[in-house]
């Protein structure tokens, strides 16, 4: 860890052009992500800007159109065990629930969840190539241990996938996430374009600028239907997902899905949707079309159609 | 003392305090978070030292070559810094005890992770981000990697497991004859992975020096073998080197030597002249220190219609560093089944991997994971109970040696009490046919075995004035409860209540024991405070004027004929000795047994395991604390699912390291993995072993249950997975169709 200066901030606009005007700046919530990518000096930011005291950013509020409003700062702990959102966006609670452990889930934020970055193995080592960690360096998983990482929107740069939980239900319920620009506009950034491809820039998770702070995520009015969040992994907790499911399917079989671990961001074709009411395979064969995963990883693919299955059977059932 | 002779009655065998459920006395120590391990032994309550400065270790970046150049220029004016010392100003120092790596200095990199730098600092924070300033430059060379290529050209290990002397391989009868004529036959080769100890606490020293002299607080396992290894590499006088280890977070065998952290306390505490504090950091665990090495083995079985075994080869091939040992997977199978016509060998592949060394039951737990799938399918090409096969081919007597019996064999009880106890009998042979929902629902069975070791311990004894105890002896514990069965021993000898008694641990200054390691820890450490108390005993006696022979110590009080007088009477007494053996271990083969029983169910969709339920039956002897050896069984039980469902250190085969080298990526079993687990332990004290009677349950817990979760897998799902571990996508796509 490098040595760095460190400030609280008291409004969104004054966290925004803290770190607008320092191109070594960074903002900080829980920390649960950022603080270790510092120790292991991956991240080496020479300032940090605190966002925790900022007014307004703690709470979960009913939105005018009849959705929700989740501050930035509300822990994954609050916004899983709220009774709106276990009630009517069961999918968000399922999956922030099977992410992490019930320490890091009380200390980690809305938008901090959003913004951790790959669990990539060779993105955490320095030694060796990396495009995200060290742009230009080279991917030393495309042809090494690359078990874990995407089958799908790669690119010869990167094939790491975004590893969280929280933003694949997110993605499913069509969330908007909120920022406050360092000019001090906000915007509201749809979150299927919140998360990028990696393309030729992979050290670029996400649409944001420097200095744009995220302030809520807003879900629209809830879906109804019964919803699902079906991680797969290796152990029983407390292990990123080789694949995940989130589905909200409604009594006559339509529903929407999108999928976890697979890709650098949360993988939801809508197109595919509507062949829901035919069964698993039918819409992986379109949500995977373009799918090219390597030797490591080619399970992916058929576990993403099981573990679908099982979902829709569960709705069935 | 010396074990020549089968044990008598002795006051062991009273068990008022011996083999009692006691819970560990250090246990509100560990609770309270006041146990002082290695890297705590600093600041108001456990400082052991004052001034201590903070170490951190560089590792290399490649694994193999040269250190070209090193530039430490920033890294040595950075803030907090108090020195520097790197491999290429230290001369390479000679091995220790159990080790092949390079520890530390020379420019040559043997393997990834290979400790180059050591950096002292006021703050752990200012060592670290130091140590990421130094540049280093490399010559690159090309190592040897990947064990599937490598082991074609592998060579037969001699009998010791390296490859300097003969070519060893066990050859009785004709195996290529039996097998051929044999009318049922297995033939499979299987897969094991490389597995990290991945022990909670890292390796772990605080070094000082006084003149000469050196005192090194660490996490050891081995005191007395730890102790000489240090004074060597460093080139010191042993009576000049202190280790102190009374308390320790886990080992599983990583901690029986002397690694990179007290090496590089000791040298950098001499650089800065200042005590040097170093936990070695975790990403650096897996490459830098040692791992259990992969296996590809093969099982060759063949058998009559009865199940009787009549053909037997087990082969193993196993990779290390130059000099480095074969991980010994065959080496049970000698032992295990009775079949006339047998070939056993191992053979060992010369690669540039971090060191492959001993990690909890090495060699048995590769080894039985195989041999105990490849007779689950034996039983099934049979259409035999696999319980019932193993009794079949169960002997009394050492295969290649028939005069010699065991001591103790009760496997057949073993697995008949756990079959009955399992419900053994609710399971359908035919796989794939028990169905709860979405899961597939299985079980299986294997063997657990591992032999008991009888190595020379020695301990101290002190009677108190006031009447208390205290034993003190080189001996560690690991996590294992050594404090505990050392303190039963001493109370049940001396006739105390347990509290009476105070045990120390961990000190190179105390005599020197058994140490912890092969699970030969309690069953000797327990001996030599046998010896010492049986000789307390005669000086106490005497001193009171009684008959020692006749002399019977009872709740704090001696008798002898019509006298009696309390403990306390005979004032400050000391008495020191050490248990050796005679010659039983070779006229009987000692071990230990387990029947280990598994159900799991396995996701139709998924294809994710999750184990139901377990139960391990173990003979080990006496019991010397159900607690503490539940413990322990239940420990291995857990690993044994570790090894069965997730544990693999990912070989980069390009770079050549241990991918996965933190804990997030080296996945073992959390809570949520572990489900119901029973264990019984049978009573056959065994009068060959010890004056205990007791033998080691430690790695017996492990052996074998591995293969018992992979056979209930297999039960469970009818698809086969040779290939440890057995991850969901091995089997996924043959699993039942679902979508
Ligand atoms: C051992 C372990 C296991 C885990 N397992 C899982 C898992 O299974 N599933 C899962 O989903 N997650 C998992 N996580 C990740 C965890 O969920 C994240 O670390 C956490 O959500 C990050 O939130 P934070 O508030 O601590 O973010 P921080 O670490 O504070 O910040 C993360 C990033 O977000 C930026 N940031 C923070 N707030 C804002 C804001 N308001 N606007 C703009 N930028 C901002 C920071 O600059 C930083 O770059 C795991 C983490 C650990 C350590
Ligand atoms: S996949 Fe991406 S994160 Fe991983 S090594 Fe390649 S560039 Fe780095």
């Amino acid at each position: 860890m490098r040595p760095f200066t460190y400030q609280r901030v008291a409004t969104a606009a004054e966290a925004a052009a803290a770190v607008a005007g320092n191109p070594g700046a960074k903002f900080l919530a829980g920390g649960t992500n950022l603080l270790d990518l510092m120790k292991l000096e991956i991240e080496r930011p020479a300032h940090l800007v605190d966002v925790q005291d900022i007014e307004g950013l703690g709470t979960i509020e009913q939105a005018e159109d009849g959705g929700l409003r989740i501050g930035a700062l509300v822990t994954n702990t609050t916004l899983a065990a709220n009774e709106r959102v276990r009630r009517d966006y069961g999918v968000l609670t399922r999956a922030i629930v099977a992410g992490a452990s019930g320490q890091l889930r009380n200390k980690a934020t809305t938008a901090g969840n959003l913004l951790q970055r790959t669990r990539c193995p060779y993105f955490y080592d320095p030694n060796l190539p990396c495009n995200k960690r060290n742009p230009g360096s080279g991917c030393a998983a495309l042809e090494g241990y690359s078990r874990q990482l995407a089958v799908i929107g790669s690119s010869d740069k990167c094939i790491a996938t975004y590893p969280g939980d929280m933003a694949i239900a997110m993605r499913v319920l069509d969330a908007t996430v909120e920022t406050v620009q360092p000019d001090g506009t906000t915007r509201a950034i749809p979150f299927a374009e919140f998360h990028r491809l990696p393309g030729d820039e992979p050290e670029r998770d996400n649409v944001l600028a420097h200095g744009e702070l995220i302030t809520a995520v807003t879900l629209p009015r809830p879906l109804g239907g019964k919803h699902f969040y079906q991680k797969v992994r290796d152990r029983a907790s407390y292990a990123y997902a080789l694949v995940s499911v989130a589905a909200v399917i409604q009594p006559d079989g339509t529903g929407r899905v999108a999928f976890g671990g697979v890709a650098h961001k949360p993988w939801r074709v809508e197109a595919a949707e509507a062949a829901l009411p035919q069964g698993a395979a039918a819409v992986t064969a379109q949500v995977f079309a373009d799918a090219r995963p390597t030797e490591h990883n080619r399970f992916k693919l058929p576990l993403a159609t099981r573990a679908l299955a099982g979902v829709l059977a569960e709705a069935k059932g | 003392m010396k074990f020549e002779q089968a044990a008598g009655t002795n006051p062991i065998d009273r068990q008022k305090i011996i083999g009692q459920p006691t819970s560990r006395i250090d246990g509100p120590l560990k609770t309270t978070g006041t146990a002082p391990y290695a890297h705590e032994r600093h600041g108001p309550n456990h400082g052991v030292v004052p001034n201590q400065s903070y170490g951190y270790i560089l590792g290399a970046g490649i694994a193999k070559g040269r250190v070209a150049s090193m530039d430490t220029q920033e890294a040595a004016r950075a803030p907090g810094v108090l020195g520097i010392v790197t491999t290429l100003e230290q001369e390479l120092l000679p091995p220790g005890q159990g080790i092949v790596a390079n520890i530390f200095g020379g420019a040559e990199i043997r393997h990834y992770h290979q400790a180059i730098a050591v950096v002292m600092a006021e703050t752990f924070e200012q060592a670290r981000a130091a140590a990421n300033m130094i540049r280093v430059d490399y010559d690159r060379a090309d190592g040897r990697f990947d064990l599937a290529t490598l082991a074609p050209q592998a060579r037969v290990a001699d009998e010791s497991g390296k490859l300097k002397g003969e070519p060893f391989k066990v050859e009785v009868g004709d195996f290529a004859g039996a097998f051929a004529e044999a009318p049922v036959t297995v033939d499979a080769t299987y897969t094991t992975a490389d597995e990290s100890h991945a022990m909670m606490e890292p390796f772990a020293s605080i070094a000082a020096w006084e003149g000469e002299k050196l005192t090194v607080w660490t996490s050891n396992q081995m005191i007395a073998w730890s102790k000489g290894s240090l004074a060597k590499m460093l080139g010191m006088k042993p009576e000049n080197v202190r280790l102190d280890s009374p308390f320790i977070g886990g080992g599983f065998g990583a901690k029986l030597w002397v690694r990179a952290d007290a090496v590089l306390a000791a040298l950098g505490a001499k650089k800065v002249g200042r005590p040097v504090r170093i936990a070695m950091q975790r990403p650096l665990v897996a490459n830098n220190t040692s791992h259990r090495p992969a296996t590809i083995q093969q099982v060759k079985l063949g058998a009559t219609p009865d199940g009787r075994l009549t053909a037997f080869h087990h082969s193993s091939t196993s990779g290390n560093l130059p000099g480095g040992d074969v991980e010994v997977a065959t080496q049970q199978s000698r032992l295990l089944y009775a079949a006339p016509n047998r070939e056993i060998f191992m053979k060992l592949a010369v690669n540039d991997l971090p060191e492959g060394n001993a990690m909890r039951a090495p060699g048995e737990a590769p080894g039985l994971m195989v041999l105990e799938m490849a007779m689950d399918e034996l039983a099934e090409k049979l259409g035999m109970d696999p319980v019932e096969l193993r009794i079949v081919n169960d002997t009394q007597v050492d295969p290649e040696k028939p005069e010699r019996p065991f001591s103790e064999r009760h496997l057949v009880e073993c697995l008949r009490r756990g079959a009955e106890e399992f419900g053994w009998n609710r399971r359908n042979p035919k796989p794939a046919q028990v169905r709860d929902g979405r899961w597939l629902v299985g079980m299986g069975m294997a063997t657990g075995f591992r032999n008991s070791m009888a190595t020379k311990s020695a301990a101290r004894v002190r009677l108190q004035r006031d009447g208390s105890l205290v034993v003190e002896t080189d001996m560690t514990d690991i996590g294992t409860g050594t404090y505990t069965i050392l303190a039963q021993t001493a109370a049940e000898m001396m006739g105390l209540p347990l509290d009476r008694v105070t045990v120390r641990l961990g000190d190179s200054d105390d005599p020197a024991s058994a140490g912890s390691g092969g699970q030969w820890g309690a069953a000797n450490s327990t001996s030599g405070v046998y010896a010492a108390c049986v000789k307390l005993r005669t000086a106490i006696a005497e001193k009171l004027g009684m008959d020692p022979t006749t002399a019977d110590f009872t709740d704090g009080e001696v008798r002898a004929g019509n006298r009696s007088a309390r403990l306390s009477d005979a004032g400050e007494l000391m008495a020191e000795d050490r248990i050796e053996f005679g010659d039983l271990d070779k006229q009987y083969q000692q071990s230990t047994f387990a029947g280990h029983f598994c159900e799991v169910a396995v996701d139709s969709y998924t294809g994710e395991v999750r184990v139901h339920r377990m139960l391990a039956v173990c003979e080990a002897g006496r019991i010397l604390n159900p607690v503490t050896a539940r413990s322990q069984v239940i420990g291995g039980m857990t690993m044994g699912v570790g090894s069965a469902l997730m544990e693999e250190l990912a070989v980069d085969t390009r770079f050549g390291l241990f991918v996965n080298h933190d804990l997030a990526g080296y996945e073992v079993p959390v809570h949520a993995d572990i489900p119901h687990q029973q264990v019984i332990f049978l009573d056959h004290p065994d009068d060959k072993a010890n004056p205990l009677k007791a033998k080691g349950v430690g790695e017996l817990g492990l052996c074998g249950v591995g293969a018992a979760v992979a056979n209930a897998i297999y039960n469970a799902t009818g698809v086969r997975v040779r290939d440890y571990p057995i991850t969901l996508d091995k089997h996924l796509e043959k699993l039942p169709q679902v979508a």
